[in-house]
């Protein structure tokens, strides 16, 4: 007999449209959240600070007036900061934004304001007893990452990374690609390499400038000695080739397949 | 086969790059009109960027690329599914005395759950009191109910000089403060099922009804009423109103007899969560200036029928309130649909 498994946790919301067309969004981890919900908190705390030394210049005037709007003020920033940021940074918090998260709808719709609101008054229950632990333990056994906040609001937090198509530069060699000149060669790499591997391939190609002298000759070593293994490649081209240069080679030969 | 990306990208990218730049101005503005014709491109340009993923996640494991498009797909379903064309701002009084009651009487049987489980609590208390008056302390704890209603009385009435004289309006802004974070627990409880906004109700019931039996007992009626009702009549249906909130997101959640999941159940009630919660907040806003401006005095300061009726009406205004403000007449709908018939 198999024990009862937990829902299994996803490190990516599934989305699929109605024209078919499925897109992921990757989920934030608790760790990340943690460090948002800090700098948060940090600020928060800033911002009473600036209330009450702004509010400290009318003491004087009316001490009764004083206490009442620091209690509201600090009553609207503890509540209000979270609803306001995520309303006006679509989904962001100064804290969220610094760790690159986003609250999103959990069906990829755009967030209402109301999802805000309610996400940030469950707060209340997720912040129970102390730390966020209610909310903690909800994200941890939740499939999605979501404290109740979220799940009463139909929100999932992602991370937001800096997406930007590959440059086509990359593909385009100015030296000569021997590689051409086999033609039955070019035929096996396109029809043997791996879309793993070509990606694999693409990224050490476009991110070459940010590793070390070493790293470079070390990942395009292995990367070559791969494609090697596809299949045999003459001497007289390996003769004239660096490692880097039969990669950079390889990406032109297997991507660019319908050029003639 | 392995799709051909430095053209695939060369051909795309003017199409990625227009609807970027949609996609960046609807971020910065999201009610900036767009006229027919752009929102005919705007969905041509997620259609075919939408193909673009399709493609790329059919043909190619480059993963720089495809992130990108699944980014670029995901803000973009975003706002062809849900944005709303027609321009809307937020207006105060339209959702005061059209929005607010509507949702009240929408929920009412939220509502109606909410009085039952305060009936039974406030009995339970008095029953408590009544038979064992040493329950006081445990069911009481606060320092200004334990006395006997013979001392506070004494104390109220013979006062010298204004006992809130500088402090009322940090006092009042105590007590809506307070208030409103209890009723925002209690509306929030409503996650686990509505049993913790049961329970924050019925507690509150049994307070009430111990105060009650406690003065009632003693023969101190009418000092009750009158310290009671000018704040009571507003502050306790707003708990109420909190707790119908809660239980509307407890339904929700458990969905008895209601086909959709429970995404689904969730999106439908959220705007009547928060409006019932931002009704709550404006009625103890008001309870929370009259109970320290008006509640904490007594006779001979101010008489205590007069407190009386003024609790009375404030009663009377808010039933009212509640059951025929916003209404619409039938056959008429919030928003007329433009048909051919109307058209000039």
């Amino acid at each position: 007999m198999t024990p009862r498994s937990a829902p299994l946790r996803r490190h990516r919301l599934e989305i699929l449209t109605p024209e078919g067309v499925r897109f992921g969004l990757p989920l934030a981890g608790p760790v990340a959240r943690l460090v948002a919900w800090i700098v948060d908190a940090l600020l928060i705390g800033a911002f009473m600070s600036a209330a009450d030394k702004i509010l400290s210049i009318f003491q004087s005037l009316n001490a009764d007036w004083y206490a009442a709007a620091n209690t509201i003020a600090f009553f609207v920033i503890s509540v209000g900061y979270g609803m306001a940021f995520e309303w006006l940074w679509s989904g962001q918090t100064p804290g969220k934004r610094i760790m690159r998260l986003r609250v999103v709808d959990a069906q990829g719709l755009k967030l209402q304001f109301q999802q805000i609101a309610v996400r940030n008054i469950l707060r209340f229950v997720d912040s129970l007893p102390v730390l966020y632990f209610v909310g903690g333990a909800a994200a941890l056994l939740s499939r999605d990452a979501q404290r109740l906040g979220d799940m009463a609001a139909n929100t999932v937090v992602i991370r937001q990374n800096q997406f930007a198509p590959v440059d086509p530069a990359i593909f385009a060699t100015a030296r000569y690609n021997s590689l051409l000149d086999y033609p039955h060669l070019a035929a096996v790499l396109r029809q043997r390499s791996a879309p793993a591997l070509v990606d694999i391939a693409l990224q050490a190609v476009s991110r070459r400038d940010e590793l070390s002298p070493e790293a470079q000759l070390q990942v395009f070593g292995e990367l070559g000695a791969r494609f090697r293994r596809i299949t045999r490649i003459p001497d007289e081209v390996m003769a004239t080739l660096t490692d880097e240069q039969l990669v950079r080679n390889v990406l032109q030969v297997v991507t660019a397949s319908r050029r003639s | 086969m392995i799709l051909d990306l430095p053209r695939f990208i060369d051909s795309e990218r003017s199409v990625w790059d227009e609807l970027e730049s949609i996609l960046a101005r609807l971020d910065a503005d999201a009610r900036a009109p767009m006229t027919v014709a752009e929102i005919a491109r705007f969905h041509y340009l997620y259609q075919r960027s939408s193909s673009d993923l399709a493609r790329m996640a059919t043909f190619s494991a480059e993963q720089p690329t495809r992130e990108y498009l699944e980014s670029l797909v995901a803000r973009a379903y975003a706002e062809v599914n849900t944005r709303d064309y027609t321009p809307r701002r937020f207006r105060p009084l339209e959702w005061l005395f059209g929005t607010v009651p509507r949702t009240f009487r929408k929920h009412f049987r939220e509502f109606v759950l909410g009085v039952v489980i305060t009936i039974v609590g406030s009995a339970f208390g008095a029953a408590a009191v009544h038979f064992d008056s040493s329950s006081k302390a445990v069911l009481m704890p606060f320092q200004g109910l334990l006395q006997t209603p013979a001392q506070r009385v004494k104390e109220e009435e013979s006062a010298k000089g204004d006992r809130l004289k500088n402090v009322k309006s940090s006092f009042s802004a105590d007590l809506m403060t307070h208030n409103i974070r209890v009723s925002l627990f209690t509306l929030a409880l409503g996650i686990t099922w509505g049993i913790g906004s049961v329970i924050t109700i019925f507690y509150n019931g049994v307070i009430l009804g111990a105060v009650a039996a406690d003065y009632v007992q003693a023969g101190y009626t009418q000092f009750l009423l009158g310290w009671l009702m000018p704040h009571g009549v507003v502050e306790i249906p707003a708990i109420l109103v909190a707790g119908q909130a809660g239980f509307v997101l407890a339904g929700a959640m458990i969905g008895w007899g209601d086909h959709r999941t429970r995404r689904e159940r969730l999106r439908v009630v959220s705007a009547d969560i928060l409006n019932l919660a931002g009704t709550a907040a404006v009625m103890l806003v008001w309870a929370g200036i009259i109970e320290a401006f008006l509640s904490q005095y007594h006779q001979p300061v101010v008489p205590y029928n007069l407190k009386i009726a003024f609790g009375a009406i404030e009663l009377a205004l808010l039933t009212f309130f509640f059951a025929r403000a916003g209404r619409i007449p039938p056959g008429h709908s919030r928003r007329q649909p433009r048909s051919p018939a109307h058209r000039p």
